[in-house]
């Protein structure tokens, strides 16, 4: 076939169709905010607020994983990475460049089938189970009934967490179940008897049962006393110092008015409330609160 | 005149129609194996093909796909011992045996089969499969029967609309001639018929394993997923698709070039079997 100037004039119209998307309007914002889908629900409800009152800003927020957004945001592909995790604590990143952003603070607990007849674990004994050295509830005082092992997938945040503050130093997790998403970890503990498996608070319902630890309830007060050690920022990160749009909605997701409502009623726990702060490395130490002292 | 113009600038349109499709399959290529190929030479092609431990958060991470080599194949010839007896069968029933009323309602079930999406399939065997192994075997009736039983439900109208179309298309004289030379209609039918549509049934079945082996999101709900190399049919088992999707959201440097590395392996799987698939048409074309 011939490629007359019908066939350019063919190409042309369709690169216009194409590229027309491509255009922004005049005066309208906006930023991406990639990564953790843990912390997508929080970004997407604030950045849903923000945009209603601050016309023509719009935040676009992606899912994708705590991988993907601390990729991207170092890449600089993206306005922010959403990540449940430091990226120190992430081969493969260069987080020189990266600054980190603690939005909110997540706990994380054990949950179990509610017929397995154990209610309070000691925090050795749960490390033992995802070790593969328990494995009957009846060891533990519950039911005759085999321990299933559900872990989430290798990488992901939660995971990390948990096998960073459960798991005696050094020891790994048996080769059990995976699954991707904590929705999925919730349905087939709820009805599968006999299995244990972790999810962050905001996900524990009736269908489920979670344990405490060593007489510790999994609350959000204990989360901020440190009383209870599996918890874990949600940090948004921004390659470099952030400048403008992202700024400024940075600044708006760590205010008052946001943390002290939105960041609850999502689940999660504000960062300015915690009592204890922690680094990379799980150092963890007292905040000193400026309240306290302002007082009297 | 303007006729013409409108031919040509028409011929165009559908030119690159064409090339769109040519040029997603390339990109695709390119992407798969420019992000794959790099990181099997480096870890060594049977490091990756042939380990059998996938630990890719331990210090040193170790990327070994055998289990799920192992795996997706194990539970692809499973889904096609189900699913190509049951699928034939219903198809020389449809072509053949099915009276109209009863034919009216069994093509659209079919074909609804078809469009019902995977994730809906994976709930449907989240909910009952998985409790009725429970029952079976013990465990947590998330294992490699359950995944079979499952994708050999899922692969039958692949086959059945493939199988039937090609037993249609065997000529009438067929099977008026085995009947001339007295033998019956059921025999005329499975000894006739059938065969003269081999190469048909043959490629319904080709296509049915690249669906299975391609499948994912129903696959990921129930097979329980454990990265090792499966002792029995009653324990669960990791698949290439879903090692891909299980850990493609966390993972970045090396561990996401190694999900990319089994991307590669995956589209070596298809380019297998559509290889056959072409071969097959190509011998029905000959004859």
């Amino acid at each position: 076939m011939k490629f007359n100037r019908y066939n350019k004039l063919a190409i042309a119209f369709i690169s216009t169709i194409f590229l027309a998307a491509c255009s922004p309007l005049e005066g309208e914002e906006s930023i991406t905010a990639v990564g953790s889908s843990a912390l997508q629900p929080l970004v997407e409800a604030a950045g849903e607020q923000y945009g209603s009152e601050n016309f023509g800003k719009f935040i676009n927020v992606q899912g994708g994983g705590s991988g993907t957004g601390l990729g991207q945001i170092a890449a600089d592909a993206v306005d922010i990475g959403n990540s449940d995790i430091f990226a120190e604590e992430k081969s493969g990143i260069d987080a020189s460049k990266l600054v980190d952003h603690r939005v909110a603070v997540v706990g994380i607990t054990p949950i179990v089938t509610p017929e397995v007849g154990v209610t309070d674990i000691s925090l050795e004994n749960l490390s033992k189970i995802f070790t593969g050295e328990i494995t009957n509830w009846k060891e533990l005082g519950g039911k005759n009934l085999p321990i299933t092992v559900l872990n989430r997938s290798s990488g992901s945040g939660t995971r990390a967490t948990f096998d960073r503050w459960v798991l005696t130093e050094g020891s790994k997790s048996i080769v059990t179940q995976e699954q991707e998403s904590s929705g999925t970890v919730r349905q087939i503990v709820a009805s599968t008897p006999g299995t244990i498996s972790y999810v962050a608070f905001s996900y524990v319902d009736d269908t489920v049962k979670a344990l405490s630890i060593d007489g510790v309830k999994p609350t959000d007060k204990n989360v901020k006393k440190n009383k209870w050690i599996i918890w874990s920022y949600e940090h948004m990160y921004t390659n470099g110092e952030p400048v403008g749009l992202t700024k400024d909605f940075l600044d708006y997701i760590l205010s008052d008015e946001v943390q002290n409502t939105l960041i609850g009623a999502l689940g999660y726990i504000p960062t300015n409330q915690m009592e204890f702060e922690r680094d990379a490395k799980g150092m963890t130490t007292e905040v000193l609160k400026k309240t306290e002292q302002k007082s009297d | 005149m303007k006729i013409k113009k409108l031919d040509s600038f028409m011929q165009g349109v559908f030119l690159i129609s064409a090339l769109i499709s040519v040029m997603a399959i390339i990109l695709i290529g390119i992407f798969v194996f420019g992000g794959g190929i790099p990181f099997i030479a480096e870890y060594g092609l049977s490091n990756f093909l042939l380990g059998e431990k996938w630990t890719p958060s331990n210090t040193p991470a170790a990327f070994g796909i055998l289990p799920m080599i192992i795996g997706s194949v194990t539970v692809t010839l499973g889904a096609i011992v189900i699913g190509v007896p049951v699928g034939v069968l219903t198809a020389v029933f449809m072509a053949e045996f099915c009276p109209t009323k009863l034919y009216k309602v069994l093509k659209p079930a079919v074909n609804l089969m078809a469009a019902i999406p995977s994730i809906v399939y994976g709930f449907f065997a989240l909910q009952l499969i998985v409790p009725f192994m429970r029952r079976l075997f013990g465990g947590t009736g998330m294992n490699m029967l359950t995944v079979i039983l499952l994708l050999g439900i899922m692969i039958l109208p692949t086959i059945i609309g493939m199988s039937e179309s090609a037993i249609r298309a065997v000529p009438k004289s067929y099977y008026s001639g085995s009947l001339a030379l007295g033998a019956s209609h059921e025999r005329s039918i499975m000894k006739v018929s059938l065969p003269a549509a081999k190469s048909g049934v043959l490629s319904s079945v080709i296509l049915g394993i690249g669906r299975a082996i391609g499948e994912t999101m129903a696959v990921v709900l129930v097979a329980g997923n454990q990265p090792r190399i499966p002792d029995s049919l009653t324990q669960g088992v990791r698949t290439l698709t879903t090692n891909i999707v299980l850990e493609m959201s966390y993972a970045t440097g090396q561990h996401r070039e190694a999900l990319i590395a089994t991307a590669v392996v995956l589209f070596g799987f298809i380019l297998v079997i559509n290889g056959i698939f072409l071969l097959i048409k190509r011998k029905e074309a000959i004859r």
